[in-house]
C-alpha cells in the first residue's frame, strides 16, 4: 500500500507555447529583470503599474495561461496583503478622512506600494513557474553559474521534499490509528515528538543517499545537465518584455 | 586468463568504536557467476558489501574487483566496476526524473554524449522501464522503482552487480518480474538476501556468513536442504517449503 502518492508540482502548467519552449535560463533572467523593473518603478506612478500589468497579460496570452488559474496560485500573497491593508490605519503623518475613517496618507502610499509591487512580483514568479518544469529551473540556474553545491541541494530538495512529506503522512496515519486526536493542546506533544523522529529519519536517509551517490561516482558536483542553449535571436526576443518593463520603470520617474 | 570478478582474501574489519564485524573473509566469484550472500542480521553482510566499493577500507586482507585492488587511488574505477543496488530505492533514486538518475552514474564516470544517451536507453530497456524515463520516482510503483534503481547501476556497466535485499517490499508479481529481469541480464551478481527461495531461484551458489566469517560456500540447494545447518545460523525457509 502506498499512502499518499505525492502531488504533482502544483505551480507548473505543462504546455507547448512560445513561452514554454524558451530555455529556462533565459526565462529566469527575464523574470528577474521584470521584477527589478517593477520594484524600481516609483510608487506614485500609478498608471505605469497598469502598463506593467498589461505587459504580463500579453505574456499570459502568449503562454495560454487562463487568469483564474493564475489568480488561485497568487493567493500565497494573502498575508502580505493584510499588512498592506493595515498600514493606512496605523502609519503616522498627515491624515485624510474617508467614509468616516481617518487614514494616514503615508500609510496609504506605503500600503499601495507593497500591494502593487508584491502582486506584480508574485504574478511574474507564478508565470515563470507555470511555464517551466522545476528540474529545468534548477538546470537553468546551473547554466547561469549558480554555485554547483546550491544546485545539488536544490535538486535533492526537489526529490526528497516529496519523500519526506510521504513519510510524514505515514507517521501521522500511524498516530491517528492508535487513537491520537490532536484537537487539544496537551496532545500536541506526540506531534512534536514525531517531528523530531522525522528529522532523525531524514538525517539517516541523507547518509544513505550520500552513500548511494558515492557508489555511483559522485565527487561533489552534479554531472552537467543537458540544457538547450539559447541563440542570440532567442535572447533578443525573450528580453523584449524585460526591456519594455525597464523602460516603463524609467518613464515612471517622469510621470511621478 | 580473465581475473575473477571478485576476490576477497582474509578481509578483516573493525568499526571505529571497536566492534569487529569481519574476521578474515575469503570469497572468490568468477565472471558470470550468480552468488547469494546469506546470513542472519548482524552477520557482517552489509559491512562486506561496503568493502567491495571502497566505502570501508580493509583493516587486514585485500579486495580485488576484476583484478584491480581496492585502494584509495583506484576508488573511482572500483566504484564503476561494482554496481550496488541499495535496499531502499528511494535512497538510490535522488534525481527529479528516472532518466536523470540513470544518467547520473555514467556521467560521473566520464561517459559523454552520444554514448551517454545510448547507455541510458539500454539500461532502461534492459529493466523494462523505458516508458517511465521522464517520470518522477515518486510516481512509480515499488516494483518499477526497484527496476529503475537497477537501471541506474546497469548504466555504469559494472563488472559485478551487488544487490542488497532486492525482493523486500515487492508484491509477488513484482518479485517475479524482477527475477526475470535479473536472470536475463547475464552479469556477475552477488545478491545479499534473507529471501531463501529467491536465492534458490536466482543463484546456483550461496555463501553463508555468520559472526564475521564464511561458514558455508556451496550450491544453494545443498545449503537450503540442510535444516540443521540453517537452524544453527538463524536461517529458515518460509512455512511450507521443503527441499529434498
Amino acid at each position: 500500500m502506498t499512502v499518499g502518492a505525492g502531488h504533482t508540482h502544483a505551480l507548473h502548467r505543462p504546455g507547448d507555447s512560445v513561452v514554454h519552449r524558451l530555455p529556462a535560463h533565459v526565462k529566469i533572467v527575464v523574470a528577474f529583470l521584470m521584477v527589478l523593473a517593477v520594484v524600481a518603478t516609483p510608487r506614485e506612478a500609478f498608471a505605469i503599474f497598469g502598463l506593467h500589468f498589461l505587459l504580463l497579460v500579453g505574456i499570459w496570452v502568449a503562454a495560454r495561461i487562463p487568469p483564474g488559474w493564475l489568480a488561485a496560485r497568487s493567493l500565497i500573497e494573502a498575508p502580505f496583503v493584510v499588512l498592506a491593508v493595515l498600514l493606512p490605519f496605523f502609519a503616522a503623518g498627515p491624515r485624510v478622512e474617508w467614509w468616516g475613517m481617518s487614514l494616514s496618507l503615508d500609510g496609504l502610499l506605503a500600503g499601495w506600494n507593497i500591494l502593487v509591487k508584491g502582486t506584480l512580483g508574485v504574478l511574474i514568479s507564478v508565470t515563470l513557474a507555470a511555464t517551466t518544469p522545476l528540474r529545468d529551473l534548477v538546470s537553468g540556474l546551473s547554466r547561469l553559474r549558480v554555485p554547483s553545491m546550491v544546485c545539488v541541494i536544490a535538486t535533492l530538495m526537489l526529490r526528497y521534499l516529496e519523500v519526506i512529506a510521504a513519510e510524514a503522512r505515514r507517521m501521522r496515519l500511524a498516530r491517528l490509528s492508535r487513537g491520537h486526536d490532536p484537537r487539544f493542546v496537551w496532545q500536541l506533544g506526540a506531534t512534536v515528538r514525531s517531528v523530531g523522529s522525522l528529522f532523525l529519519r531524514s538525517y539517516e536517509r541523507g547518509e544513505r543517499v550520500h552513500l548511494a551517490m558515492l557508489s555511483r561516482g559522485f565527487t561533489g558536483s552534479m554531472p552537467a545537465f543537458t540544457t538547450a542553449s539559447a541563440s542570440r535571436v532567442t535572447w533578443s526576443v525573450a528580453l523584449l518584455p524585460a526591456a519594455v518593463g525597464l523602460a516603463l520603470a524609467i518613464s515612471g520617474y517622469w510621470v511621478a | 586468463m580473465t581475473p575473477p570478478s571478485l576476490r576477497v582474501d582474509g578481509l578483516a574489519f573493525a568499526y571505529p568504536d571497536g566492534h569487529q564485524a569481519l574476521f578474515g573473509v575469503d570469497l572468490r566469484i568468477e565472471r558470470g557467476e550468480r552468488v547469494a550472500l546469506l546470513g542472519p542480521n548482524g552477520a557482517g553482510k552489509t559491512t562486506l558489501v561496503l568493502h567491495l566499493n571502497g566505502v570501508h577500507r580493509a583493516g587486514a586482507g585485500r579486495v580485488e574487483v576484476g583484478g584491480l585492488e581496492v585502494t584509495r587511488e583506484n576508488v573511482q574505477e572500483i566504484r564503476r566496476r561494482v554496481g550496488i543496488v541499495f535496499q531502499d530505492p528511494d535512497d538510490q533514486l535522488f534525481m527529479p526524473t528516472v532518466a536523470d538518475d540513470v544518467t547520473f552514474g555514467p556521467a560521473n564516470f566520464g561517459v559523454t554524449e552520444p554514448e551517454l544517451s545510448l547507455r541510458v536507453k539500454e539500461a532502461l530497456d534492459a529493466v523494462g522501464v523505458a516508458d517511465l524515463a521522464d517520470r518522477s520516482p515518486m510516481h512509480l510503483s515499488g516494483g518499477q522503482r526497484r527496476r529503475a534503481a537497477l537501471a541506474t547501476v546497469l548504466a555504469c556497466d559494472p563488472e559485478i552487480l551487488v544487490l542488497d535485499e532486492p525482493s523486500t517490499h515487492l508484491d509477488p508479481v513484482a518479485r517475479r518480474e524482477l527475477a526475470e529481469v535479473l536472470l536475463g541480464l547475464d552479469r556477475t551478481m552477488l545478491m545479499v538476501t534473507h529471501d531463501l527461495p529467491y536465492a534458490l531461484q536466482l543463484c546456483p551458489r550461496s555463501v553463508v556468513i555468520d559472526g564475521g566469517v564464511v561458514v558455508a560456500d556451496a550450491p544453494t540447494r545443498e545449503i537450503l536442504a540442510d535444516a540443521d545447518f540453517l537452524a544453527a545460523h538463524r536461517l529458515e525457509l518460509p512455512f511450507g517449503f521443503a527441499l529434498g
